[in-house]
C-alpha cells in the first residue's frame, strides 16, 4: 500500500512545546516517536516497502525486524483517520 | 510558567449577511470601520503562532464578508497554523478556499422555508448546498455545523441525513449556548427535557448506524444539566480569541463580561497571556469562592463558565448556575418552565 495523509490532516512541528504533531480536523493527537519516524517518511509517493527501507537504513537494522512494526502501525493510523491508501 | 494555548479564536467580523437569533456575537455590534486591517491580523496570527497556537478557526460574524478573506487565510497559513473556516457559506467562492484545511459549515435547518425563519436570509440554503459542493470538489474536509434548538429539533434526523447528503465527514450537533443573543431569545429557543432525551436518543442511533462514515460531535445544553462544562476547558488554559476589533478574549463570549481586556492594537498576545490580569483572573483554582473551593470537580469543570455566571447572576465569581450546588441553580429550571414563545429577535446592529 501507498499511504498518504487524508483530506485535512498533517504532520506539524509544534516548536513551543518541542514536539510534532498530527492535526487534524476538529482533533490533534501526538505521535511516539515510533508513528513519528514513519509519518515523516508519509508523502504519497513512497510505498510500505520503500518506507520500510529508508527506515532500515534510517536505524540501520534489518528490513525484515522492521517490516512487521511499521505494518502494525500504518494499519493503526489508517484505522484512526490520518492515513488514506493511495 | 503559564502554558501556551492551543488554538486561536480570529473573529475576523461581526459583519453576517445571516441573522440568526442564537448568534454567538455580543449584542452591540462592531462596525466595518472598527475592524483590525490585514496587516494587523497578519501579525496577530505570527504572534499565536509564535505562542504556540497550533490552530486558528476563522470566524465571525462571517469571515468571507471581509475582502481581504483569501489574505487573511493565506497569513494564517504562512504563520504556520492549521486554518479552520468556520462559515455559513453563503458567499464562498474558489480563492477563499486555498489556503483552508477545513471547513465548518453551518445550517440553520433541513429545510429551505426553516431555515430561512431561523437564519433570516433568502436563499441562503441553496448557497450553503453549493459552498458544500465546492468545498468537497477541492477535497478539503467538511463538517456542518447544525444549531438545533426548539424552532429546529424536531429535524434533527434530517439535519443528520443532510450531512451525508452533502458529503460531510463529521456533523456538530450543537445546543444553543445561552449568552448574548441566544440569551435574549431564550424563551424560543430553550428545548424541553423530553425533546432533549429524544434528541440525544437520535444521535446515539445515528452513531451507530453511520459509524466510520460521519462522525457525530454533540453539544448538550447545560440548562438541564447537574453539572457545568468545563468552558474553554477552563479560563485562559487552552483558547485565545480576538474580536474584530482587536480584543484579547480568553472566549470570545467574554466580551459581555465587565473587565479591562487587553487590545492587541496596545499590546502583544503573549503579554497579555502570560500577565495581564484578565487573564490571570479565573485561571486555575485559587480565585473559587464556596461550592468550588475545594470541590473535587475544580480541576475538572473550572467552576464552569464565567459569561453564564455572570449573565444569570451578576456576580462574575459566582459558581457556574447550571451546578446543583449553585445557589442559583434554581434559575435554570425556572427558565426551561418559562420558555416555549415561537417569536424572537433577529440579531441586528443596534
Ligand atoms: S450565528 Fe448566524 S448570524 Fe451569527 S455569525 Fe453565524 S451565521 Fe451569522
Ligand atoms: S461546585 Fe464548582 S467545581 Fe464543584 S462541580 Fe459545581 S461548578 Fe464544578
Amino acid at each position: 500500500m501507498t499511504p498518504r495523509f487524508a483530506p485535512g490532516v498533517r504532520l506539524q512541528e509544534d516548536k513551543a512545546r518541542g514536539r510534532w504533531v498530527v492535526l487534524a480536523p476538529e482533533r490533534m493527537f501526538v505521535p511516539d516517536e515510533h508513528a513519528l519516524a514513519v509519518l515523516r517518511l508519509v508523502d504519497g509517493a513512497r510505498d510500505e516497502a520503500a518506507i520500510v527501507a529508508a527506515l532500515a537504513a534510517q536505524f540501520d537494522a534489518p528490513a525484515e525486524v522492521i517490516a512487521g512494526d511499521v505494518r502494525a502501525m500504518l494499519a493503526d493510523l489508517l484505522s484512526r483517520g490520518a492515513l488514506r491508501d493511495g | 510558567m503559564v502554558e501556551p494555548p492551543l488554538a486561536l479564536l480570529a473573529e475576523v467580523t461581526h459583519r453576517c449577511p445571516l441573522r440568526c437569533p442564537y448568534c454567538s456575537n455580543p449584542v452591540e455590534l462592531a462596525r466595518a470601520s472598527e475592524e483590525l486591517s490585514t496587516d494587523e491580523w497578519t501579525r496577530v496570527f505570527a504572534e499565536a503562532a509564535a505562542l504556540g497556537c497550533l490552530q486558528v478557526h476563522l470566524s465571525g460574524g462571517e469571515p468571507t464578508a471581509r475582502r481581504d478573506f483569501p489574505q487573511l487565510a493565506a497569513a494564517a497559513r504562512r504563520a504556520g497554523l492549521y486554518v479552520n473556516l468556520i462559515t455559513a457559506g453563503v458567499a464562498l467562492v474558489p480563492a477563499m478556499l486555498d489556503d483552508v484545511d477545513h471547513v465548518q459549515l453551518s445550517v440553520q435547518d433541513s429545510e429551505e422555508a426553516g431555515a430561512e425563519r431561523i437564519g433570516g436570509m433568502r436563499g441562503a440554503q441553496a448557497r450553503k448546498r453549493a459552498a458544500a459542493a465546492l468545498v468537497r470538489g477541492r477535497g478539503l474536509p467538511l463538517t456542518l455545523n447544525a444549531v438545533v434548538h426548539r424552532q429546529n429539533l424536531h429535524h434533527l434526523p434530517e439535519l443528520i441525513a443532510l450531512a451525508l447528503e452533502w458529503g460531510a465527514s463529521r456533523i456538530e450537533v450543537a445546543h444553543v449556548q445561552y449568552y448574548g443573543w441566544a440569551l435574549a431569545n431564550r424563551a424560543a429557543l430553550l428545548p424541553t427535557r423530553a425533546m432533549l432525551d429524544e434528541a440525544t436518543r437520535i444521535v446515539d442511533a445515528a452513531r451507530l448506524a453511520h459509524a466510520g462514515r460521519l462522525a457525530i460531535d454533540y453539544v448538550v445544553p447545560d440548562y438541564h444539566a447537574s453539572r457545568p462544562k468545563a468552558c474553554m476547558g477552563g479560563w485562559a488554559r487552552r483558547f485565545l480569541a480576538v474580536s474584530p476589533t482587536g480584543r484579547i478574549l480568553p472566549c470570545h463570549a467574554a466580551e459581555t463580561l465587565p473587565m479591562d481586556f487587553p487590545n492587541v492594537r496596545d499590546t502583544t498576545l503573549r503579554a497579555a497571556w502570560e500577565g495581564h490580569p484578565a487573564f490571570a483572573r479565573f485561571r486555575g483554582t485559587a480565585w473559587m469562592p464556596a461550592p468550588c473551593a475545594g470541590c473535587e470537580h475544580a480541576e475538572r469543570d473550572w467552576g464552569g463558565c464565567r459569561c453564564q455566571a455572570f449573565a444569570l447572576t451578576g456576580d462574575l465569581h459566582a459558581t457556574d448556575p447550571a451546578c446543583a450546588l449553585s445557589a442559583h441553580h434554581g434559575l435554570l429550571a425556572d427558565a426551561v418552565a418559562e420558555a416555549g414563545t415561537d417569536g424572537f429577535r433577529p440579531r441586528a446592529f443596534s
